[in-house]
């Protein structure tokens, strides 16, 4: 495969690997790191890409073991990830302020989810993904997919109403 | 589109039955600016989602395509020097025979000088032969 058209099958969905990771990940510069891995790692095998039939499902499946190994290191190794893409909840009044603040809200609400949830949530309410694609990403049962879909729905709705009626931001 | 519609729907997204097509409804629902007070609450989620998924990947991959050309660099330059290396020999050897030429010139010349120098001798032999002969004829 040439790299022309190793760029014409990757650039459609180099975003949302790069998503993936940072949302395991959280660091800008962490995802990035990895998403430029990961689409090394598949430039390497691009002989064999096209045995592949869904490049696609493959690429995000290596990104979501990529970064689930990365996070298991980062813990061995004691180190916690540093992320400031946030900064701290500020009070602000300023309706446009307040908008960003629920924005770095949600985002903290859903760092909070344990990790399957943090993904399937991602794959489906941002990525979209089908559930047969879901599962197949996530080597899980269709019935498995809709209950961590729906636990982590329920939580980011519990979170928000909790912020809601106590009127922060 | 209609309320009891839209809660339906809220309903049906909480239990993950909602399909794809469901979802996007609730998003462009959300999208809109004013929303019903008790359904405000939802607002900062489906518009997160909606954000999120603006977010591109930016960095430039180097992709090694470099180690290609490096390795046609390297053709390139085995070929120059395998080529440079047999000009400069001939070079040599053409410095050499030239070298070996001028020394035989020189050789041949002093034979040459010698050679010279031995006629200009023999040329008095001539003499010396002339010089009896008149001396036969005269007797």
């Amino acid at each position: 495969m040439k790299q022309s058209e190793f760029l014409n099958v990757v650039m459609p969905f180099k975003d949302k690997l790069y998503r993936l990771a940072k949302r395991l990940l959280v660091s800008r510069e962490e995802a990035e790191d990895a998403t430029q891995e990961i689409l090394m790692k598949l430039w390497s095998k691009n002989e064999s890409m096209g045995q592949y039939k869904n490049v696609e499902a493959f690429a995000m499946t290596m990104t979501k073991n990529f970064c689930l190994d990365r996070l298991k290191s980062k813990q061995a190794g004691n180190l916690k990830l540093v992320h400031s893409n946030y900064s701290d909840e500020n009070t602000s009044l300023q309706r446009q302020l307040e908008a960003e603040d629920s924005v770095q809200w949600m985002e903290r609400i859903m760092q909070e989810l344990p990790e399957q949830q943090k993904m399937v949530l991602q794959l489906r309410d941002v990525e979209q993904y089908e559930f047969e694609e879901i599962c197949e990403l996530m080597d899980m049962k269709p019935t498995a997919v809709r209950v961590a879909l729906s636990r982590a729905r329920k939580t980011v709705r519990q979170e928000l109403i909790k912020k809601h009626s106590y009127g922060i931001g | 589109m209609a309320l009891d519609n839209i809660e339906k729907l809220l309903e049906k997204y909480f239990e993950a039955s909602t399909t794809v097509a469901e979802e996007q409804q609730l998003r462009e629902y959300f999208a809109q600016e004013s929303v019903p007070a008790h359904l405000e609450q939802y607002k900062p989620m489906f518009n997160y989602f909606s954000n999120a998924k603006e977010e591109r990947f930016t960095k430039q991959v180097p992709l090694k395509t470099r180690s290609n050309l490096y390795k046609w660099i390297s053709v390139a330059a085995v070929a120059v020097l395998t080529f440079g290396i047999y000009l400069g020999n001939e070079y040599q050897e053409r410095k050499k025979a030239e070298y070996a030429y001028q020394e035989t010139k020189k050789a041949f010349e002093l034979l040459a000088e010698n050679f010279g120098r031995g006629t200009e001798k023999v040329a008095y032999l001539k003499e010396f032969e002339e010089a009896k002969q008149k001396i036969y004829n005269n007797n």
